[in-house]
């Protein structure tokens, strides 16, 4: 059982799935371009929200079922809480708050064309038209091992990393 | 819930619509019996006042009458309110409510999803409804809304820690997140060697347990965490500002998720659906329709402690609920994954 429906796997045509790609993929873009147009701050992190579950559905397309449930548990339900949090705790006026799309816009545009660009040309660069055959569901066990065995040594790194930025952390917020 | 026996042979809309009808069916009628059972009567009973009795009989219809109390009222909007994100903030409560019954199982073939991923899902989508109950704090223009949105998030946040690492202990000891796997394993287990009564994992993770009914109650906002909404503060919180049908939808999501979590916790720590009944195997076709019949009792029995604990507390203080959190509750599951891991490879 997964959660996403599958068409038989004897075409190698997903036309749903090719459907509600464009469909979501569409609205993630639309999504996008609000939370960076937007004068209001905690409607700009409510449509990153939008953003952020349409990625977690791209990857149930994909079948990596964890990674689209961690992507939920720990953007939606931690970071974009933390955003808003932090945003009411500050200045949660009610209107438009002109201040926020200054100046640095034209700035901010060049940057954001110039990364799309970056990764676009190292994503085609690096599989050009291989394609990427998904039977089925990433199995919670298939991933556990591989992050238990192969790829130990990073993960390591990265939890040893964030223990010291939650450290840094603390060492920055406490004043005494 | 004998239908879903036959899915297999179903098309996925048909296989769908079904899924979606019982998970409203699921959700409101729990809800329902949760308010009158828990609500009108008991807790009467125990403020030795009579409760409702007159609608139909033992007033068992007043529940009819209070719904159709809040349809009839005026949907207000405050006029400073952010109209799109005030109207929707209860159905992202809702919505959360809505997704978690679906990884609960009711019986061997009685399922919604069967996924690999089962309690972690289940975490993942009850966290989504904090930013629900944000939108409605904010969305109010209300100072007190703002307030009572704030700390509830940060009890939420609080709270959900300890939630996930007592459900840990579990997965440690039942060796998979699957919801229906965890049933297995505890029909399947035995108390040193005699498997009378299986190993409901309240007898060896009650420490787990006791953790992970205190979290739910906070995460709940049941007093005695109910800061959020403190009448005697806040007016109601977040929900100050809502008025008739949206103020019914939070007010049917805090008792319809009051039912899931609590059948969430049978699953984990009393067996779910599964009871020591001699002569009926674990994949007995009767299961499908008794299975859901022994996860209501259940639940029914956890939501009662619930509403025990949430009618005859004081509140606490916020900075005491923060210290519980932090510095009892988080130290303690920790431990429990340890002692169960190192239990684990031990025996």
């Amino acid at each position: 059982m997964q959660l996403l429906a599958q068409v038989s796997s004897e075409t190698d045509l997903y036309v749903a799935q090719n459907i509600f790609f464009a469909v979501i993929a569409g609205t993630m873009i639309y999504a996008a371009f609000r939370v960076v147009t937007t004068a209001n701050v905690v409607h700009a992190a409510l449509w990153l929200v939008v953003v952020l579950a349409g990625v977690a559905v791209q990857f149930l397309f994909l079948g990596a079922e964890f990674v689209a449930v961690t992507q939920v548990l720990v953007y939606i339900g931690a970071v974009i809480v933390l955003f808003l949090f932090g945003v009411m705790l500050t200045r949660a006026s009610m209107g438009d708050d002109e201040t926020v799309a200054g100046e640095k816009r034209a700035m901010a545009a060049i940057v954001g064309v110039l990364l799309f660009a970056v990764m676009a040309v190292a994503l085609v660069d690096s599989f050009e038209d291989t394609r990427v055959d998904i039977d089925g569901p990433q199995g919670v066990v298939e991933v556990s091992d591989a992050i238990f065995s192969q790829y130990i040594v990073p993960f390591e790194a990265v939890s040893v990393l964030l223990l010291a930025a939650l450290i840094g952390a603390i060492v920055v917020a406490r004043k005494d | 819930m004998t239908d879903v026996a036959i899915l297999g042979e179903l098309a996925y809309w048909q296989q769908t619509g079904i899924r979606v009808g019982v998970g409203l069916a699921a959700v409101l009628l729990v809800a329902g019996t949760l308010v009158y059972v828990h609500l009108f009567k008991l807790v009467s009973f125990m403020q030795s006042r009579l409760g409702p009795m007159e609608a139909g009989p033992f007033g068992s219809l007043q529940l009819l009458a209070e719904v159709g109390k809040f349809l009839q009222k005026e949907d207000i909007f405050p006029r400073k309110a952010d109209r799109f994100v005030f109207a929707a903030a209860p159905f992202v409560v809702l919505m959360s409510t809505f997704l978690l019954v679906v990884v609960v199982p009711g019986g061997p073939d009685a399922w919604f999803i069967n996924s690999e991923l089962g309690i972690y899902l289940a975490m993942a989508v009850s966290s989504v409804s904090v930013i629900g109950i944000l939108m409605a704090g904010w969305g109010s223009a209300s100072k007190y809304s703002l307030l009572g949105g704030l700390r509830a998030t940060g009890q939420l946040i609080a709270y959900e820690l300890p939630l996930i690492l007592a459900v840990m202990g579990v997965v440690i000891q039942a060796e998979t997140m699957n919801m229906q796997g965890i049933v297995q394993a505890q029909a399947d287990g035995e108390i040193f060697g005699w498997g009378g009564i299986g190993n409901p994992y309240i007898l060896t993770q009650f420490v787990a347990f006791v953790i992970f009914m205190i979290a739910m109650q906070a995460e709940l906002t049941q007093t005695p965490f109910d800061m959020p909404i403190a009448e005697s503060e806040l007016v109601t919180g977040y929900m100050t500002e809502y008025s008739g049908m949206r103020f019914l939808l939070f007010f049917i999501g805090e008792f319809a998720t009051a039912g899931v979590f609590s059948a969430i916790a049978s699953v984990l720590f009393l067996g779910g659906w599964w009871a020591p009944i001699p002569g009926l195997g674990f994949d007995d076709n009767v299961w499908n329709l008794l299975g859901p019949l022994v996860l209501v009792t259940k639940v029914v029995v956890l939501t009662f402690i619930i509403f025990w604990a949430r009618f005859s507390l004081p509140r606490f203080r916020e900075d005491q609920l923060q210290q519980l959190a932090w510095k009892v509750l988080i130290p303690l599951s920790l431990a429990n994954i340890v002692v169960t891991a190192v239990l684990k490879i031990v025996f």
